[in-house]
């Protein structure tokens, strides 16, 4: 069968998906350890860091959007930068909002 | 009437060709027909993205607005439970994936064994999110008319000072997103258990090894969903401030 641009044909060996589901615990782990640190307003930063990039090692490997085609990539890209654009015009209207009235 | 309907379709003049039967009518090949259910598959993710999101974007403005209440409240779960928990889910959605990769290639025992590996660690994750529902009723933390503030009132077990009553009264907002967003991840992976235990069934006849793995393939997609969405709430929800500074 033809290799479909809309549908690449791709191998991923076994111990590869196993260096994934480490790496993933050891992000994990690094999270709840930082936890505890004293890093103070810059926790959510690390916490919310560390757990898109847990996020994107998932949708890249185990849900193989990096061996898919551009027009998936592109959907997730899509879907995720629609639920940012929720996060950054609530919170400009909500931090903004009562401006000066402090 | 049936004759007409076949010449509308297209390929009348070519006759009948050999394609696999689970290649449907309106596909002209089976790559076409991935592409299009694959990129199905991800539209509904998305809209889920966007479901789930709602309550992120709740639980972020509350979290702004209350946040010793949310220290306070967070410090409550067990993280240990939840780090466990995380790891048991990251591991099930790697068998996830071992269950597509050997529906591929064609290893019937192998699939059916790995969708089980799944489905146990899935129902392990919800054994255990039920102790830690169980402890909240137990403490009184479940918002509603048994709620008592008494342990953000004095500081016990909470790990921060005590907080003035009308604080602490806003740690219900904090447990009302908890049970709301670990709940509704849960009735995710029921659904999800209940897909996979349907698959392993079939697969355990010979299903999805003969080619046709697009089945096991969006189960696959589902199942990591829940899991990305798991990954964020664990953070969010256990570890908003381990380390007090006060």
């Amino acid at each position: 069968m033809a290799n479909s641009p809309l549908h690449p044909k791709y191998e991923v060996k076994v111990s590869s998906y196993v260096l994934v589901l480490l790496a993933l615990i050891v992000l994990s782990c690094l999270n709840t350890g930082l936890a505890f640190l004293p890093v103070g307003i810059f926790h959510p930063i690390f916490a919310v860091g560390i757990a898109v990039a847990e996020a994107m090692i998932v949708i890249l490997f185990f849900m193989h959007i990096w061996w898919s085609s551009k027009l998936m990539k592109l959907t997730v890209a899509a879907g995720f930068f629609t639920f940012l654009v929720l996060i950054v015009m609530t919170l400009s209207d909500y931090t903004s909002r009562a401006w000066g009235l402090w | 009437m049936d004759s007409q309907a076949i010449a509308v379709h297209g390929h009348a003049e070519e006759g009948h060709h050999e394609h696999p039967a689970y290649l449907l009518h309106h596909f002209e090949t089976v790559e076409q027909q991935k592409a299009a259910s694959n990129f199905g598959m991800w539209l509904f993710l998305m809209q889920e993205l966007m479901f789930f999101g709602g309550m992120f974007m709740a639980y972020l403005v509350y979290r702004a607005w209350y946040y010793p209440a949310f220290a306070a409240a967070s410090n409550t779960l067990n993280w240990k439970i939840g780090l466990i928990n995380t790891i048991i889910l990251l591991t099930s959605s790697f068998t996830m994936t071992l269950a597509v990769h050997y529906a591929e290639k064609r290893n019937a025992k192998a699939l059916a064994n790995a969708i089980l590996l799944s489905i146990v660690l899935g129902v392990v994750f919800l054994g255990l999110k039920a102790t830690e529902y169980r402890d909240k009723f137990v403490e009184h933390h479940v918002p509603g008319a048994s709620f008592s503030i008494e342990d953000f009132v004095t500081g016990n077990g909470t790990g921060v000072p005590p907080m003035a009553a009308d604080m602490a009264q806003h740690t219900q907002l904090y447990f009302s997103l908890y049970f709301a967003m670990t709940g509704m991840h849960a009735l995710h992976m029921i659904i999800g258990i209940g897909i996979l235990a349907f698959m392993w069934v079939k697969a355990r006849a010979g299903a999805y090894t003969e080619g046709h793995t697009a089945p096991i393939d969006y189960a696959s997609l589902y199942w990591h969903f829940v899991d990305v969405v798991w990954i964020f709430l664990f953070p969010l929800l256990y570890l908003v401030n381990r380390h007090p500074v006060h």
